[in-house]
């Protein structure tokens, strides 16, 4: 147990941030030689919205990935809800409550709105392939069921008039909501974004922001995200934690990070010897 | 069982109310007429709305219920005999129950247009002075919010969806459903009060108070009684033998008379159901899956309609395009004559049974009209190719003439007698009189009581008899006894020559180009004729895309000089067709130019229900029509707009100022005018 557990905080605009919900401990990650990841440590409090940035090939969606599961680092430990974290298949996290979204869309092109979003529930269902065969019955109240959480998240992302669209006719900003709907589907604690904004216009990118800011108001989810601009990611986040090559390089409020010198370097680009 | 009970208790306290009001005589308000429709249609549906992909419903009485629990919940909250009730939202039954609730406590609805911005509502939201708002969401609650502090009577408000709503702060502010619950809750102690006060309403008590949307200046007020709705809704519901199974569609302003008296007035009056789309967006699958029997649009809707059907058939397959366009010529030969009622040859009739099943069928079902019965267009002249366009396919669309003022109604179309030139009859219970400069007045139980704080404008408009002048030009036909409309009256005037300059008409026919979204025509007092042109980016976009021109903004497309010679021919076109106008020959277009933004509400270009004010766009625009009448071929210029959010910014473009072609008109016509 970490003695950080109970420690919360009153956000700026007065939110209440709860106990640390996530940490990372000395996180190394390796590909071959190739070191992504180096000696990393930071947590993720309850409620907060927490970003991470850094330049191109700072190793953020490698953390991510660390933290989703998709990737086991060779050092260091990942400690989830109070309790050390053991190797597990991403389906495993997925079941304690983490969802993410890609950068590069990952939704089935040929499936409706509907059916994508529906997919984020598989873990809530409960009835296996012979009942789901026959319907009739426990897998059709089952339908039921599952179907009004995700009307709900329809509604609440204000996606009505495409969900019977196939995803694959879609432009990229919806493609982005209709990923974000089935992150929601899972009713995750955790909810990962990587790159939410990438490629959007203006106005994309702030209604965007408003769904993210939405979900952290209505469901109290806690939200880890990635993003390149700077901009939304200083109005959009509690903390935020400043990666380059691998490393650690600033942590903490945005105006913290903001005037850390080593983050100034690495934006405005300091040659690194 | 709490919800039975009270239900119970309700209509035993209803039973008394009936009574007292038959003892006044009869169904004299809202309120009474519900509970009518409870008591003698309980189980059938009155409202429907579409949440979470499933259509809800309502029944009358469980509507009853909803509205009494919300009535007593206004009465908790301090509201009082005579108070204003603003209410801002789009269509939903929510927001139909608390004007219906408003009125049960003796209050007076007045619906806003939910997309004003939060400086225009504050000039409504201070003339009525109006203590409660009920709101439908965050964003309009935030509009009212910032200009609180200019309205000194504001005390509560009320929020429908509670989304984002958790921080604000309380002191003001109720959810809606906590309203009702604490209505329900003090059932026992308010339902005395609340059916004194119901008791007391009648036909002279007023029913509802709308904004007009102000085409000049600023938006007036207009008082309407129970008499005014009921009867209005009364007659015009003889006229279309209008049924309780009918099923409308709600989707037009609730700010608006005809959203009113249809969705309300029309609806408690027949008992029908009233449906409410899940949003703007799906608007066009809602009224698929409705599909309503009685329909109700402005031009602008059919219009965009039309465009997209034919935009729709432009990228099918030859085959089907080929399909359609033979079958809709056959239509446009015999299909109004069907619909009538006139002598059609049987193998004319064979041909369109199939092409019913080929085409038309098939195409009202993707438009939502399979089931139309009685259809209305309003507001502003429709085109004459549009109107015979929907009407060959075989549905009833008629025409009707009406004024915030006249509760709706002033002149509508009898089935079979339906022209796309004129306006229709008197309706049920109107007198008409066309006045010596050729202004329509008429008279009728429908006629509004006042304008609200303003004697001095009630007074200009209506007389000691009851008389109202419609602001509108127009003449009777003699044969028919239909009336036409030439155009608004204030804005007809006198070409430097002496002929009669009526812009209306010529833009109408420039607007019912599918390429042409708006047109401005300006000529008062001057010798020429000159016009600004908006394109339809729908249309023009659709046709750049087919042709592989790229264009990045309205502004790009609408000064390629493709577009501006396709204008052109337009306009060519218009100018032949004025010119055979003995009367308006002097109206053709000398000059034209294509503007560089669209014109918008938000700039105060439009009013809320997209009529052009004209003396605005003149004041702002003045430096393009100088230009236009000093022959310049170019001119650069800059343009203030307001984006949605309030934030203003401008615009600049190089606009290309074009010469049309006109037809010489000879002089003796002028002469004899």
């Amino acid at each position: 147990m970490s003695d950080q557990m109970t420690e919360g905080y009153i956000t700026e605009d007065g939110r209440k941030i709860g106990g640390t919900l996530m940490e990372m401990k000395n996180i190394t990650l390796r590909f071959g030689g190739v070191k992504a990841i180096t000696d990393i440590s930071f947590d993720i409090k309850e409620g907060e919205i927490r970003a991470i940035i850094g330049p191109n090939g700072a190793g953020k969606s490698s953390m991510l990935n660390v933290i989703s599961g998709f990737y086991v680092p060779q050092e260091g430990e990942v400690w989830y809800k109070g309790a050390k974290r053991p190797q597990m298949k991403p389906y495993q996290v997925a079941q304690q409550g983490i969802a993410r979204t890609f950068q590069n869309i990952a939704l089935f092109e040929g499936m409706s709105v509907l059916d994508n979003v529906m997919t984020g529930r598989l873990n809530h269902m409960k009835t296996n392939m012979f009942q789901q065969a026959i319907w009739k019955g426990k897998a059709e109240k089952e339908e039921v069921e599952n179907r009004e959480v995700v009307e709900k998240i329809i509604d609440f992302l204000e996606i009505q008039s495409i969900r019977k669209t196939p995803v694959g006719r879609l432009p990229y900003g919806l493609k982005k909501r209709v990923e974000l709907a089935r992150a929601l589907a899972v009713e995750p604690h955790l909810l990962l974004l990587d790159e939410p904004m990438a490629g959007m216009n203006v106005e994309e990118k702030e209604d965007m922001s408003r769904f993210i800011l939405d979900v952290n108001d209505e469901f109290g989810t806690t939200i880890a995200l990635i993003e390149h601009d700077m901009g939304v990611v200083m109005d959009l986040s509690d903390r935020v934690v400043v990666m380059d090559y691998g490393k650690k390089i600033g942590d903490g409020t945005p105006d913290e990070v903001r005037n850390n010198q080593d983050v100034i370097d690495a934006y405005l680009g300091v040659s690194h010897d | 069982m709490e919800a039975v009970r009270s239900m119970k208790t309700e209509h035993l306290g209803g039973t008394e109310l009936a009574q007292s009001s038959q003892a006044a005589g009869g169904l004299q308000s809202i309120p009474a007429l519900l509970h009518r429709n409870a008591t003698e249609m309980a189980d059938r549906p009155a409202y429907r709305e579409k949440e979470f992909g499933i259509w809800q419903s309502w029944t009358w009485r469980e509507t009853e219920h909803q509205i009494n629990n919300l009535a007593r919940g206004l009465l908790n909250l301090g509201v009082k005999e005579g108070d204003f009730i603003a209410i801002i939202g789009r269509n939903r039954p929510y927001m139909y129950w608390s004007m219906v609730a408003a009125q049960s406590v003796g209050a007076i609805p007045v619906p806003l247009y939910q997309d004003a911005a939060a400086e225009e509502m504050a000039y409504v939201l201070d003339h009525c002075g109006a203590r409660f708002v009920i709101a439908e969401d965050q964003e309009q609650v935030d509009k009212v919010i910032d200009i609180q502090e200019d309205l000194h009577q504001f005390e509560h408000m009320i929020y429908l969806d509670p989304r984002g709503m958790r921080k604000y702060d309380h002191t003001q502010l109720h959810e809606f459903s906590h309203i009702q619950e604490q209505g329900f809750a003090a059932r026992d102690e308010l339902t005395p009060e609340l059916e004194r006060r119901r008791s007391k309403l009648d036909y002279s008590s007023t029913c509802v108070m709308l904004y007009t949307s102000g085409t000049t200046g600023k938006p007036k007020g207009v008082v309407l009684s129970n008499r005014n709705v009921i009867e209005s809704a009364k007659n015009s519901s003889e006229f279309d033998n209008l049924r309780p199974d009918e099923e409308i569609l709600a989707y037009l302003p609730m700010a608006w008379v005809g959203d009113f008296i249809f969705s309300v007035g029309q609806a408690y009056w027949c008992g029908f159901c009233v449906n409410c789309p899940e949003s703007a967006e799906t608007l066009n699958v809602d009224l698929r899956e409705i599909g309503p029997t009685y329909y109700f649009a402005p031009p602008r809707v059919f219009e965009t309609q039309l465009t997209s059907v034919m935009i729709r058939m432009e990228d099918a397959s030859p085959m089907k395009r080929k399909m359609f366009h033979y079958f809709m010529e056959h239509a446009k030969k015999v299909g109004g004559d069907i619909l009538d009622g006139n002598p059609v040859g049987f193998g004319d009739r064979m041909k369109y049974a199939l092409g019913n099943l080929m085409v038309y069928g098939p195409l009202k079902n993707t438009l939502g009209f399979s089931r139309v019965r009685v259809g209305y267009t309003a507001g502003e002249a429709i085109g004459p190719e549009i109107f015979a366009f929907y009407r060959s396919l075989g549905i009833n669309l008629k025409q009707l003439y009406g004024q915030t003022e006249a509760t709706v109604f002033i002149t509508a179309q009898p089935d079979g007698q339906v022209r796309s030139d004129t306006v229709g009859v008197p309706s049920p219970g109107v007198e008409l009189k066309i006045d010596d400069n050729g202004e329509v007045h008429y008279r009728s139980p429908g006629v509004f009581e006042y304008y609200y704080k303003n004697e001095e404008s009630t007074k200009g408009t209506k007389d000691a008899e009851g008389w109202v002048a419609t602001g509108d030009a127009g003449f009777i036909e003699k044969d028919t006894g239909h009336l036409r409309i030439i155009d608004r009256a204030k804005d007809v005037g006198k070409m430097a020559d002496g002929s009669l300059f009526a812009p209306k008409y010529v833009e109408n026919k420039l607007k019912f180009f599918p390429n042409v979204l708006e047109a401005v025509l300006f000529g008062n007092g001057r010798d020429k004729c000159m016009a600004f042109v908006n394109i339809d980016l729908t249309a023009v976009g659709n046709w750049a895309e087919r042709n592989n021109i790229a264009y990045s903004s309205y502004q790009e497309l609408a000064g390629h000089p493709q577009v501006l010679e396709t204008i052109k021919s337009h306009v060519e076109e218009v100018n032949k067709s004025v010119a055979q106008d003995e009367m308006l020959s002097g109206c053709q277009i000398h000059r034209f130019l294509v503007l560089h933004k669209e014109l918008d509400a938000d700039d105060g270009e439009m009013t809320r229900t997209r009529k052009v004010r004209r003396r605005i766009v003149e004041d702002k625009f003045s430096d393009l029509i100088d230009a236009l009448y000093g022959g310049k071929d170019e001119i650069y210029t800059t343009t203030e707009v307001t984006y949605e959010d309030g934030r203003k910014g401008s615009i600049s473009a190089n606009l290309t100022l074009i010469d049309a072609p006109v037809v010489a008109v000879t002089s003796g016509k002028v002469a004899a005018e």
